[in-house]
């Protein structure tokens, strides 16, 4: 059209301020308009990567050039690609052909993987990876239903999924049956179990026994060992955690948490694997009875799986015993309501008090002074029910509900109430 | 009780325990708590027999540690007794399978030697007898089908129905031991008989050394600029915020908080 190129100074405006709401589609216009620009970065001739540093950055507000290296503004195209790549750097792997197979069992506590069950993917993935020409797989056997979307982002590249009714719950001797299968059919190279109470103590040591193999039980380290059969030397606690005992590295191997770094830099596949000649056995001389009430209030506050705090901002102390006691929780109660006499000292939760490693912990009225966020540090979701919407405890928490904590509560333990009456009419 | 569970017979597994500041040789944490809920169902139903069996060697250190469970209220211990450094898993499935008790009670692990909590599996294993875990409660046996608590992570129990016989082992979810009287302790007997010895010829091989410290892990920043590992490195841990509700009513903020723990599944 002509040749006098127009400028609009208020969108240039809004492009240097980045608070602005507009800010990112003006930019992108902006962006569009100037048709790239000229490149900061580009392939040399001779393959050496040339940069032209005056192409980088904007003027600002003073007419000073200025350069932000976090990529969160900035227009010029090359930083927008960066930010592109850094979104998903992790490089994606596919073993087509397997060299050999690494088993991995999981604990999968509530359908996911514990950081424990990470770490020893962590540990396959090294054993795995030792021969980068040849790499091997790493296989993980889940039992029942799980939770997880991205297993292939913990280093999993086959998945092998028991899904039957009959695997829940205490079941010993049909996982059993379903693992001895699998070393059948597929003969993996090394299973790996944790070595936690929450079964992979107990399935592993069972497992290696059946198939006549001493574990390693307790492994915290591996080594590589060209002396050893395997080619590994591991380090594994004994004597009730007073030894240290370096012994080759069997097949059946039980490792403690943080043995091994969790996978973070590469996607695997997670490709789904069945195998025949599973045949479920429901032959048990173990019955599960199922789990058994437990008095929440007798549980010790340390291991509580659910705990329900109360802090400054409760007022009505018979309705939150009563909700305690209505959800299952245990209670638990900030220093402020200990120190008010409203609960008992050994209810204190922070850094006086207990550290708690509840997987639901719901804060009601309490603010989120830094020792009591310090003893709720291992808890996996916090819930907040809070007046004040910039506390602390609402930073922290995965779902915070803003508003007055006796309504919120009422209605939460009505909705529990009928809950359960539709159940029990149901049944 | 029926007299046809008037014979009940328990056996229980024990080892010799090492304290773990002093190093000296004591009654393990585990088996007096195996010991304990032996004699509290010795209680319950009369008529029950406990035989108390320990594979190793006859020193003054165990036997001091092993009147430690005598003093508990016991008349007698039988010792297989074996030459140090032999595989105690041999001699007690060999006694086990002449004795067959109904049922054996036993530590999870031991506190010396590999410790690896393998030998309930193991003697499970060569008997083919049902094995549990983690035992907190007897509750009932009848017509050979016991009834029992098991103790889950997070202070909750299960109830599980074996039939005998079985193995159990128990942890320190057990019931606390109570104390060993030393003047009961000093007159029990100990009946001891020879067992098969079959040296752990795969542990001598092993490198055993003190445990030394576990390194603590590191928090690694893997950081493309020098911004971001300036960041993580300066900032406050844990900046990612979740879900914030305001200005909904408390019926739509207790919905909210019922699907989350719903989805957690911690409601029951």
């Amino acid at each position: 059209m002509s040749e006098i190129r127009r400028r609009d100074p208020r969108r240039e405006w809004i492009a240097r301020n980045r608070l602005h709401p507009e800010h990112a589609s003006v930019l992108a216009a902006l962006d569009g308009i100037e048709g790239g620009g000229a490149t900061s970065e580009w392939l040399g001739p001779s393959g050496v990567i040339r940069k032209n540093p005056r192409a980088v950055g904007f003027i600002g507000p003073s007419g000073i050039k200025r350069i932000d290296r976090s990529g969160l503004q900035s227009g010029s195209q090359p930083t927008v690609s960066a930010m592109a790549v850094s979104g998903d750097s992790r490089r994606a792997v596919n073993i087509a052909e397997p060299a050999f197979l690494v088993a991995v069992v999981p604990d999968l506590i509530g359908g996911r993987l514990s950081a424990h069950d990470k770490d020893m993917l962590g540990l396959a993935r090294r054993l795995a990876d030792v021969d980068v020409g040849r790499p091997g797989a790493v296989v993980a056997i889940l039992f029942c239903e799980h939770k997880e979307e991205a297993l292939g982002e913990v280093g999993i590249d086959k998945v092998l999924h028991f899904n039957e009714a009959i695997y829940a719950g205490f079941a010993p001797e049909v996982r059993l049956a379903a693992l001895t299968t699998v070393e059948r059919e597929l003969a993996p190279r090394y299973w790996l179990f944790p070595d936690s109470p929450l079964g992979g103590a107990d399935l592993g040591r069972r497992l290696a026994l059946r198939l006549n193999e001493r574990p390693a039980t307790g492994v915290w380290q591996i080594e590589a060992d060209n002396e050893a059969l395997l080619g590994w030397r591991c380090t594994a606690r004994g004597a009730a955690g007073s030894l240290d005992i370096q012994r080759p590295l069997p097949r059946f191997v039980l490792a403690l948490a943080e043995c091994a770094e969790p996978v973070d830099e590469t996607r695997h596949a997670a490709e789904r694997l069945s195998i025949a000649g599973v045949t479920p056995t429901t032959l048990s001389r173990i019955e599960d009875l199922g789990q058994v009430a437990v008095d929440p209030a007798g549980v010790a506050l340390a291991e509580a799986e659910f705990i329900l705090s109360g802090g400054n901002g409760v007022k009505n102390w018979d309705a939150f015993h009563h909700a305690a006691k209505v959800l299952g929780a245990t209670e638990g109660a900030s220093r402020v309501a200990v120190d008010d006499g409203f609960m008992t000292r050994d209810r204190q939760v922070g850094a006086t008090g207990t550290w708690v490693t509840a997987r639901v912990y719901l804060a009601v009225g309490i603010s989120g002074a830094i020792q009591h966020l310090q003893g709720i540090q291992r808890c996996d979701k916090v819930v907040a029910i809070n007046l004040d919407p910039g506390c602390d405890m609402i930073k922290r928490a995965d779902l915070a509900v803003i508003g007055d904590s006796a309504e919120i509560l009422a209605a939460l333990v009505g909705m529990v109430e009928q809950r359960r009456g539709g159940q029990r009419d149901a049944a | 009780m029926q007299p046809e569970q008037q014979g009940l017979e328990v056996a229980v597994l024990v080892s010799v325990g090492r304290h773990p500041i002093t190093g000296r040789a004591r009654r393990a944490e585990q088996d007096a708590r195996g010991v304990e809920l032996a004699l509290t169902l010795a209680s319950e139903l009369p008529g029950t027999r406990i035989n108390v069996l320990h594979a190793g060697q006859q020193d003054i250190n165990s036997e001091v540690a092993l009147r430690g469970y005598l003093g508990m209220g016991l008349n007698s211990l039988t010792l297989l007794e074996q030459p140090e450094g032999s595989d105690a898993i041999a001699a007690l499935a060999a006694y086990l399978t002449k004795a067959l008790p109904p049922l054996v009670l036993t530590g999870t692990r031991a506190e010396c030697g590999e410790g690896s909590g393998l030998l309930p599996y193991a003697l499970a294993e060569r008997l083919g007898w049902p094995l549990v875990n983690g035992l907190a409660a007897v509750e009932t046996i009848e017509n050979g089908v016991v009834t029992l608590l098991q103790a889950l992570p997070r202070g909750q129990r299960r109830r599980l129905k074996v039939r005998l016989p079985a193995i159990v082992s128990v942890d320190e979810a057990g019931p606390v031991a109570r104390q060993s009287a030393f003047g009961p302790a000093r007159r029990a007997k100990f009946i001891v008989t020879s067992a098969i010895h079959e040296p752990d010829r795969e542990l001598t091989q092993w490198h055993l050394a003190p445990a030394r410290k576990r390194p603590k892990r590191l928090k690694i920043v893997k950081a493309a600029s020098a911004r971001d590992r300036f960041k993580a490195a300066a900032s406050k841990a844990g900046g990612k915020s979740g879900q914030v509700l305001s200005d909904v009513t408390p019926e739509q903020g207790a919905v909210a908080i019922l699907k989350l723990l719903e989805e957690e599944d911690v409601l029951r």
